[in-house]
């Protein structure tokens, strides 16, 4: 069977026992530690290194009673399994740890780490920051291979967690994880943190397409995309209609101008199996709940048009 | 003095239910130990490692239910590496040689191989029941294999294992002859398993009250379950989602419409918010709920369905739920006794979705509640005061915050006067688990109140030796300590030896024990297997002879009758 992998990481590892300083450098577990780690210090969690100085104050550590010895002696050890699956380092990784994302420390307070953190603030995007971050990581510790990643889902590297807490269950922790290994795709948006394929249907069309909406940045460069993929069913209305200039991020979508010159729609259904048009919230926001789309036409989509338009005006 | 004929013996020995009861009254005299030796049908083991199988086969000897519990608790949360023991296989091969006849297995985080499985199937004419709770090991291979062979089989259970999926046929090996199951529950294979065989099987057993689907079982396969089984009494419902076509919710309302006696409902993986509505019918007369891997379901619908579950005793669920959601539960389920709240971002981190508002909510809304497991982002010990008054009755709090040394966020201060006053008022309080920032005092109010204290976990707490001492001395009842990341050394370990031999185990981990005090300890109580587990790295130099003020990161201690084990791997050291 294949271990779970969770990383023990910079943290509480190093920060909350005060052993004695000596026992602290004695115990050089995992070999080659840059300098830095066996430095002895005393101080405050969080402290010690200067580039997490700007972490301090989202740290609740600020209030432990005694200061705590930092240092090296809780290697990095993957602790599951001896056969000592790749390590994140104390090889040299921490830095590019920190310097990656900013390592944060327990972060509970996404409030707080919001202005520091902002992709690791949202628990929505959690995932995809881990998964970019651990990718960072793995080339950081020049080790490749997690054995069945996908299916034990991959501890978020980014986090900086430590081992075993919180005190989640691993069955529980994969389950909550992973997307079920479903012959239908269903598009619920949790397929993982590195593409986020949502249908799209178009009425009328012979048959669906699948956009993956994690490769734009906004709905600008979205509505191109799907302008290009359903260009060939929308022969004769895209051309002339164009209303320039008519709202920031739909102005010169070339759908959108399909949209408010004809018929159509761009409607998407999301979490809680609502339909919705699309262009109302923010992109990210967009994405996140966004669990196929549809391209209505016909009376359907009349009442709908229009008041995007109407929106569109106003912000002008 | 009266002198009863042992059948009359044996027969007042039979009300006796716990295993506890049933050892003490084997210890009056040689006479009831003989009785009850005799008589002894059902058998635990609550540490592999603490006797050998046959040594407890031949005491019991009519035994027809064993329960064996393998890795220590901790290992549920990667702190135990992945080959350090729990094998199950010793324990099924000396039941084949001498307990033929058994009848039921319950697991509990062991290592069980395939080949273990085909021996239980096929080694034990009787076997009713297999129970696997957090195991790993094994394959749909074995599933297979218990399938083909346990001739009679009542009850296949997995819960929360992991299960290497080889193929999706082992549920089609049920025989057509097999019409005796009555409970069955694959809710953790994540693969797919035939459908088809499943309906069939399903419409065979008539005397099936427990089924738990797995997350691959879509809602369409639901429905036809459902109509096959219009008796179950507990359902998992695997995914809950389908592609969205009205006739399917109107096929699920009618089938759930049709379920009178549903009492425990489970699932929902990616249940759908319109699905839910189906469910209402069935909602008010629930007694178990576990929404807890679902984290599709939102507040609003939650809040919904809750309503109308007002027989609800046990709720499991996301903090998604939020103090809003709590408080709901808290109006309308007034038989509540168990809640669990896990987080809904396993990684511990977002945005705080539960905090101490909602558990005071509970707290004054369900009085009848018992068990606890909080996972939240903050506590305040004016919180836990008013909810140690409002629900005396705790036998089981688990409080987690997730942040591990948070301080009480209004005062700043540690939350030891919080847990003291959960300690003073729950007198049954059987297992407490602790979190935020402690000093010893909270340790000091454990030793003096929590006298039927059974489990205590600690994590990050304490200030020095004295909080152990505290505990070690004070707890009369304990019989596991587990503790990680915190500051107790040898001092702490050495000052109470005998108290381990009248405890199962105790775990330290990331603390100050070093090497020298385990050997300490080793030589004063040779009762004791004092494991020390050492993960290194291949070209660490210190691995080979480590001095003994060398700190140890990892130590196991229990009792035992067998001296060390003899499956230790390499990097655990007995001393």
């Amino acid at each position: 069977m294949s271990p779970p992998l969770e990383h023990d990481y910079i943290g509480l590892s190093e920060l909350h026992s005060p052993a004695a300083v000596a026992v602290a450098v004695g115990a050089a577990e995992d070999g080659a530690l840059n300098l830095k780690e066996t430095e002895l210090r005393l101080g405050l969690p969080g402290s010690e290194l200067p580039d997490r100085n700007d972490l301090v104050g989202s740290l609740s550590l600020g209030l432990l009673p005694k200061p705590l010895v930092s240092g090296a002696k809780r290697g990095f050890s993957d602790a599951i399994d001896g056969a000592g699956k790749w390590r994140l380092a104390a090889v040299g990784g921490r830095s590019e740890v920190d310097a990656g994302k900013g390592g944060a420390l327990f972060s509970p307070k996404g409030e707080n780490c919001d202005g520091q953190l902002p992709a690791l603030g949202n628990a929505g995007k959690g995932k995809d920051a881990v998964a970019k971050a651990t990718e960072h990581e793995r080339k950081a510790a020049g080790q490749v291979g997690i054995a069945n990643g996908n299916e034990r889902g991959v501890a978020p590297a980014a986090k900086a967690q430590v081992v075993g807490w919180p005190p989640i269950r691993n069955y529980r922790k994969n389950s909550m994880a992973t997307n079920p290994p479903k012959n239908k795709e269903d598009a619920d948006g949790k397929q993982g943190s590195a593409c986020l394929y949502v249908k799209v249907s178009m009425d009328g069309a012979p048959y669906l397409r699948k956009v993956d909406l994690k490769m734009y940045k906004n709905y600008k460069e979205f509505s191109l995309a799907l302008e290009e993929m359903f260009s060939g069913f929308t022969i004769g209305q895209c051309d002339s209609h164009g209303i320039p200039g008519l709202c920031d991020g739909l102005a010169d979508s070339k759908l959108t101008d399909l949209l408010s010159g004809s018929e159509y729609a761009l409607t998407y259904e999301d979490k809680d199996g609502d339909w919705m048009l699309v262009g109302d919230v923010p992109w990210e926001m967009f994405t996140d709940s966004c669990r196929r789309l549809r391209i209505m036409k016909g009376s359907d989509a009349i009442g709908l048009a229009p008041r995007a338009m109407e929106k569109c005006k106003n912000h002008n | 003095m009266t002198y009863f004929p042992d059948e009359v013996v044996e027969h007042i020995f039979d009300f006796l239910s716990s295993h506890r009861d049933r050892n003490n009254v084997s210890t009056v005299c040689k006479a009831w130990y003989l009785v009850e030796q005799l008589s002894r049908l059902r058998v635990f083991v609550g540490n592999c490692y603490a006797v050998r199988p046959e040594r407890v086969m031949a005491r019991f000897p009519g035994m027809k239910c064993l329960t064996v519990k393998g890795k220590p608790h901790f290992a549920d949360f990667n702190l135990v590496p992945h080959d350090w023991g729990g094998d199950a296989l010793p324990w099924i091969e000396t039941a084949a040689r001498c307990c033929p006849g058994l009848e039921e297995l319950r697991l509990k985080r062991m290592v069980v191989s395939d080949e273990s499985l085909e021996l239980l199937a096929r080694a034990f004419p009787n076997f009713k029941s297999l129970v696997l709770i957090s195991c790993e090991g094994f394959s749909t291979d074995g599933l297979a294999e218990i399938a083909t062979h346990c001739r009679g089989l009542r009850e296949l259970d997995l819960q929360e294992n992991e299960v290497e999926d080889h193929g999706r046929q082992w549920l089609s090996c049920f025989p057509d002859s097999c019409t005796s199951l009555v409970s069955l529950n694959f809710a953790c294979l994540k693969g797919e398993v035939n459908t088809s065989a499943l309906e069939r099987l399903v419409a065979r057993c008539q005397n099936l009250r427990c089924l738990k689907l797995n997350r691959a079982i879509s809602i369409e396969s639901l429905i036809k379950i459902l109509a096959r089984a219009p008796n179950l009494v507990e359902l998992g419902t695997g995914s809950f989602t389908a592609d969205h076509r009205t006739e399917a919710y109107q096929n699920l309302l009618n089938a759930f419409y049709k379920c009178n006696s549903i009492r425990n409902l489970s699932g929902f993986w990616d249940a759908a918010p319109r699905y839910l509505q189906a469910i209402y019918s069935i909602c008010s007369s629930l007694t178990v709920l576990n929404l807890s891997y679902a984290p599709a379901i939102q507040v609003n619908d939650l809040i919904k369905m809750i309503r109308h579950c007002f027989k609800l005793q046990k709720l499991w669920v996301l903090d998604s739920i939020g103090d809003k959601g709590l408080a709901a539960v808290a109006c309308a389920c007034k038989e509540l006794q168990e809640l669990r709240v896990f987080p809904s971002d396993v990684y511990g981190t977002g945005i705080a979705a539960v905090t101490e508002e909602g558990l005071v909510a509970i707290s004054s809304g369900c009085p009848k509640l018992n068990s606890l497991l909080y996972f939240c982002h903050q506590m305040t010990n004016a919180a836990l005061i008013t909810v140690a008054k409002n629900c005396p009755h705790f036998t089981r709090f688990r409080l987690c915050i997730l942040d591990p040394v948070k301080p009480d966020p209004i005062s700043n201060e540690p939350l030891d006067e919080g847990f003291g006053a959960i300690v003073k008022s729950c007198k049954d309080l059987k297992r407490l688990s602790l979190s935020g920032l402690l000093t010893d005092k909270v340790f000091l109010y454990i030793g003096m109140y929590a006298s039927r204290l059974e489990m205590l976990s600690i994590a990050f707490a304490g200030e020095s030796d004295k909080g152990m001492v505290y505990v070690l001395n004070g707890c009369k009842n304990l019989k596991k300590l587990e503790i990680r990341d915190s500051p107790f050394g040898d001092a702490a370990l050495l000052e109470n030896v005998g108290k381990y031999e009248t405890m199962r185990s105790l775990w330290m981990s990331s603390c100050d024990v070093t090497q020298g005090g385990c050997k300490a300890l080793a030589a004063k109580m040779p009762r004791l297997n004092v494991e020390v587990i050492n993960e290194r790295e291949e070209s660490d130099e210190m691995v080979e002879n480590p001095s003994d003020m060398h700190r140890v990161e990892k130590m196991y201690v229990y009792r035992t009758l067998t001296g060390p084990r003899d499956d230790a791997p390499d990097f655990v050291w007995t001393f």
